[in-house]
């Protein structure tokens, strides 16, 4: 057993299989790019993941039992029992969350791995304390970068959790100077790592000198920068930040690779760094802002200058009643439903994944339209409308449908605001305009689905409740759908009359 | 308050001020409505079904001693005399160019509201009956030609030949313009439309019409309707009418320029030049008609047998549904006069809209009122600065070398690193940078729909950060192997969450 760990084809062996499982990880992601093709996509993922952690185990015992640290048996146990203890955990965060809940989760999950690469980080400088010379330097950079990027991951997922699952304030912290602070968080910093370099040229080899001091004292400003961060961004714009501290857990993923020099990290890390920054890029081009601005937390004092604009009289928006919309529903021959966090909150989209098979029994051609934006996570409402089985074939995006709205006779809008708002189309002097919107006040007749007039969070008003064709159907959006449905189902008959007569 | 709703004093007027509908729109805003028995009948409303809404039916006696009276086509010499001193009435009253009739109104003491004043603005557009009138106006034109025209829309090819469609010209895209090309589109019709405001060519196109343009140069008027052109741009447009009516089966004008007679759009020429058969429906008859020839409420057929209708009665003639309309815009009117839902009508003449329906205020002539700048006109300071001062230059393109000089920094500061960096760090490096190419073009093709499974999956297999867990829990040094066996827990709840978390959603999406 021994004799075998401490053969000589074992270290080429292991990294042939991180090879595997780096392609493996990429196999997981091109997978996604269809439907078709995503749950093998995810399969391989485990699989490499799989290969790549039995790998490490036998890297592990090869190290224990070539009598570096501590002995075999106990190392094992200790790493099965973590690792158990993190499965389990994992199982039931996994299958108990809410399809709605998955924005927390997600930022919940990133959390680890930065709070991961800040262990990792200390453990190797703890360990090997400082090296000499530009291998050193190399090394003392990386472990630096490796806590700093951890640190802020933490803290800004955090309190995205926090704030995603509504347990802070999802309104943006202003602090006065907020981006001199940032900006002096990030100097000290780098004069810390200086301070580090500093002490690891002073220190002989393996020693840790005097470098836990700048280590730690950057390790709590990343912290600080990382919650300031997050803190200081509005809820709306949670979706950016979300896929954006995806991006830093790669990266952190990444330095921690450099650290360990271990390529399968590298890549994965740059894997998971690449696609957390298109995704905030793709987020960021469907509000039309950029991506500093919304990492900067620009919004919450734009809309303060827009909100005069917002005030002026819109005139009047005209109610619908719940038998009404039905009504018009069962007349109409296609049907576009544009959902947004509002349907996610009031937790509608079982009555509306009804509502559309129930139409769609009638012949009415029923779609989807999804705005990038919508809900608090890339891609929320599809999961959502995949949750409540709506197929994902008439689950259209914002290019897709947009073409189509005109010739559309009823849009359904449950509760999204600002991703329909024609404002951003036509008042250039809105603070959403130019973001690219779901264009349904050119449908037909459209119903929307709110609970009150209230502005959505960019805090602007919206002049597609008072256009002509739109009326307004108040109420939580989930009883006024199940309403409808009922009265849908009382009247075939009538719907049948009618269609006779035409 | 009361309201009174008269039958319409002028001969043949089918329309009602109030359906069963809107007059039980009014009783809710709290008011005693009283309709004069026989009004709704030409409009298939009758006298019994006002009462079964709670609606009174009485004599002209009875509604005319009411203190609001409602009415369709402006008040009568012998009816202003009926009102009593304090009255309001509301009606279409043309205020521009019935001088005399506001004098009338201004003499007897009574409070006017012009239902045809609403200005155009998003807000008023629900009390604006203009753009009802006009829609169904429109509509009525095209079957009004239709009936006229000896001829079938639709073209078609069968056994015994080819039929071809029949050609549509449409002057002026305005709600009357618009419906009238949908309805003509919808039997069949091929259809041409002009509009001297070129800003309008999309709201054809979107009806199915082709938009016929004319290179002019033509400023956006701040009220929302066209103006009166210019005599120059005026003979420019005369070639074009002519060529278009020539070609066109039925030509439908629909130019509109308010407070003044209908602009002449078709010469006598031009019509005399059209094909025997073909059909002229003049909605501007009422104003003096858009073609030379034109005989408001009459039927001229020329010499060479071109049909001009010139019916300024063609809303009038859907009764039923221009009633309702109507009703509706007067219900809306009542609604926004009424803020407290009390029954009482309370004029607010800081309001815009309001202060642009009044014509007389007890007794006082308060037209023409202010003039009220359309939502959809942009803001005429705009287009004013463009055209006195040169338009800003476009900001100057960045210099496309300076990217090269940056790229030419980049490379020279990357290799002054690389070279005093040791080989291992290098190879690393390599695999970093081609990793996040290869991301790059990995995720740029994920669908959208599968945004979130990517980041749950992206977030389980950056858990591999484990393995530098796994690595230093063998550690001598206890604190790091602590610290490791967290490092270790806390990424493996990433691992197992995100695999399972991905696992779970992806087995909801299914194709229908």
């Amino acid at each position: 057993m021994t004799g075998l760990l401490l053969s000589d084809p074992l270290p080429g062996l292991v990294q042939g299989a991180y090879v595997i499982a780096a392609l493996c990880f990429i196999a997981a992601l091109a997978g996604l790019s269809r439907h078709e093709s995503a749950k093998r996509g995810n399969v391989a993922g485990m699989a490499g993941m799989v290969i790549a952690l039995l790998a490490t185990f036998l890297l592990a015992a090869r190290n224990a039992a070539a009598g570096e640290g501590r002995p075999l048996l106990p190392t094992m146990l200790v790493i099965g029992a973590a690792m158990a203890a993190g499965a389990v955990i994992g199982t039931i965060r996994a299958r108990t969350v809410e399809m709605t809940g998955m924005p927390q989760l997600i930022a919940m999950l990133h959390s680890f791995v930065g709070l991961a690469a800040v262990l990792v980080g200390y453990n190797s400088y703890l360990e090997h304390g400082h090296t000499s010379g530009a291998v050193g330097a190399i090394h003392d950079v990386e472990v630096f970068a490796g806590v700093f990027i951890g640190a802020i991951t933490f803290t800004g997922s955090v309190v995205a959790n926090l704030k995603l699952s509504g347990r802070m304030r999802s309104a943006p912290l202003v602090l006065p100077g907020r981006h001199w602070l940032n900006l002096a968080l990030i100097v000290a910093s780098v004069a810390l790592l200086v301070w580090f370099l500093a002490d690891g040229r002073g220190a002989g080899e393996g020693e840790l000198g005097q470098g836990l001091l700048p280590l730690s004292v950057m390790t709590v400003l990343a912290l600080l920068l990382g919650f300031h961060l997050v803190a200081a961004i509005g809820g709306g714009d949670m979706p950016v930040v979300v896929s954006m501290l995806n991006s830093y857990s790669g990266w952190a993923a990444a330095a921690a690779g450099f650290l360990l020099e271990n390529d399968l990290l590298i890549i994965t890390g740059a894997l998971v760094g690449s696609s957390g920054a298109i995704l905030s890029y793709i987020m960021c081009q469907a509000m039309n802002r950029s991506f500093v601005s919304v990492i900067a937390g620009g919004f919450g004092s734009g809309a303060a200058a827009g909100g005069v604009a917002g005030e002026e009289d819109q005139g009047d928006h005209r109610e619908v009643r719940a038998d009404e919309a039905a009504e018009v529903l069962a007349r109409a021959g296609s049907v576009v439903i544009t959902p947004g966090y509002g349907m996610a909150v009031a937790q509608a989209q079982y009555p509306v994944a009804e509502l559309t098979a129930r139409l769609r029994e009638r012949g009415v051609d029923v779609r989807f339209g999804i705005h990038p934006v919508a809900g608090r996570l890339p891609g929320h409402m599809n999961v959502l409308l995949a949750e409540a089985r709506v197929p994902y074939d008439i689950v259209l995006g914002l290019e897709e449908i947009n073409d189509d709205l005109p010739d559309t006779d009823v849009v359904l809008v449950i509760g999204a605001n600002d991703t329909v708002n024609p404002a951003a189309a036509e008042d250039p002097a809105s603070p959403i305009a130019g973001m690219p919107v779901l264009e349904v006040w050119r449908a037909r007749e459209v119903i929307v689905f709110k609970r009150s007039m209230a502005t959505g969070y960019a805090g602007v008003q919206n002049p597609l409740f008072f256009r002509e064709n739109t009326r307004m159907l108040f109420g939580d959006a989930k009883a006024k759908v199940e309403e409808i449905l009922r009265h849908l189902s009382a009247e075939p008959q009538r719907a049948s009359e009618s269609s006779r007569a035409s | 308050m009361r309201i009174g709703i008269p039958r319409e004093a002028k001969p043949g007027e089918t329309l009602v001020a109030a359906t069963v509908t809107s007059a039980a729109q009014l009783v809710k805003l709290g008011y005693d409505v009283v309709v004069e028995s026989g009004a709704g009948a030409a409009s298939d409303q009758p006298d019994a079904e006002y009462r079964a809404a709670g609606v009174a039916v009485g004599s002209a006696e009875d509604v005319w001693a009411a203190e609001v009276v409602v009415k369709v086509n402006a008040p009568t010499e012998a009816e202003i005399g009926l009102l009593r001193p304090g009255a309001t009435v509301v009606a279409m009253m043309a205020p521009a160019r019935s001088p005399e009739l506001v004098e009338r109104l201004a003499a007897a003491g009574v409070t006017a509201l012009a239902m045809d004043a609403v200005p155009r603005i998003s807000r008023a557009q629900s009390l604006d009956v203009l753009s009802s009138m006009a829609n169904v106006a429109g509509y009525r034109a095209v079957v009004e030609a239709a009936h006229v025209f000896g001829r079938q829309f639709t073209g078609q090819v069968t056994a015994a030949g080819q039929i071809p469609p029949a050609r549509v010209f449409v002057v002026g895209a305005g709600v009357a313009g618009l419906a009238a090309i949908g309805t003509a589109i919808a039997m069949g019709a091929v259809v041409r439309a002009f509009d001297i405001r070129p800003e309008v060519g999309e709201q054809v196109e979107s009806m199915g019409a082709e938009f016929v343009r004319v290179e002019l140069a033509n400023e956006v008027s701040a009220d929302g309707y066209a103006r009166e052109m210019t005599q120059e741009q005026e003979q420019a447009t005369a070639a074009m009418y002519d060529q278009e009516a020539r070609e066109a089966d039925i030509v439908i004008t629909t130019a509109l320029i308010p407070g003044r007679p209908a602009p002449t759009l078709l010469r006598a020429g031009t019509v005399a030049a059209m094909r025997p058969g073909s059909v002229i429906v003049d909605m501007a008859a009422a104003n003096g008609g858009n073609c030379e020839g034109t005989v408001a409420d009459e039927v001229v057929v020329t010499d060479n047998r071109v049909t001009v209708l010139g019916y300024t009665d063609l809303a009038s003639r859907l009764p039923a549904q221009a009633s309702q309309l109507y009703g509706t815009n007067v219900a809306n009117l009542f609604r926004l006069l009424t803020p407290e839902r009390d029954g009482r009508l309370a004029l607010d003449l800081d309001d815009v809209v309001q202060r642009s329906i009044t014509v007389v205020r007890d007794g006082e002539v308060r037209w023409p009122p202010p003039p009220v700048p359309v939502s959809a006109a942009p803001a005429p300071a705009a287009s004013a600065g463009s055209q006195a001062g040169e338009p800003a230059p476009p900001p100057a393109p960045p210099d496309p070398r300076r990217r090269w000089y940056a790229a030419g920094l980049g490379a020279v500061l990357f290799a002054l690193v690389a070279a005093y960096s040791p080989p291992v760090f290098l190879g690393h490096l390599t695999v970093f940078v081609l990793a996040v190419v290869v991301g790059f073009y990995v995720v740029t093709s994920v669908s959208h729909a599968l945004h979130t499974p990517l980041m749950s999956e992206t977030n389980a297999i950056s858990g591999i950060i484990l393995v530098g867990g796994i690595l230093q829990v063998g550690s001598d040094n206890l604190v790091v192997s602590v610290l490791a066996t967290l490092a270790v827990l806390v990424a493996s709840i990433n691992i197992f969450g995100g695999f399972l978390v991905t696992y779970r959603m992806l087995g909801m999406f299914r194709r229908g």
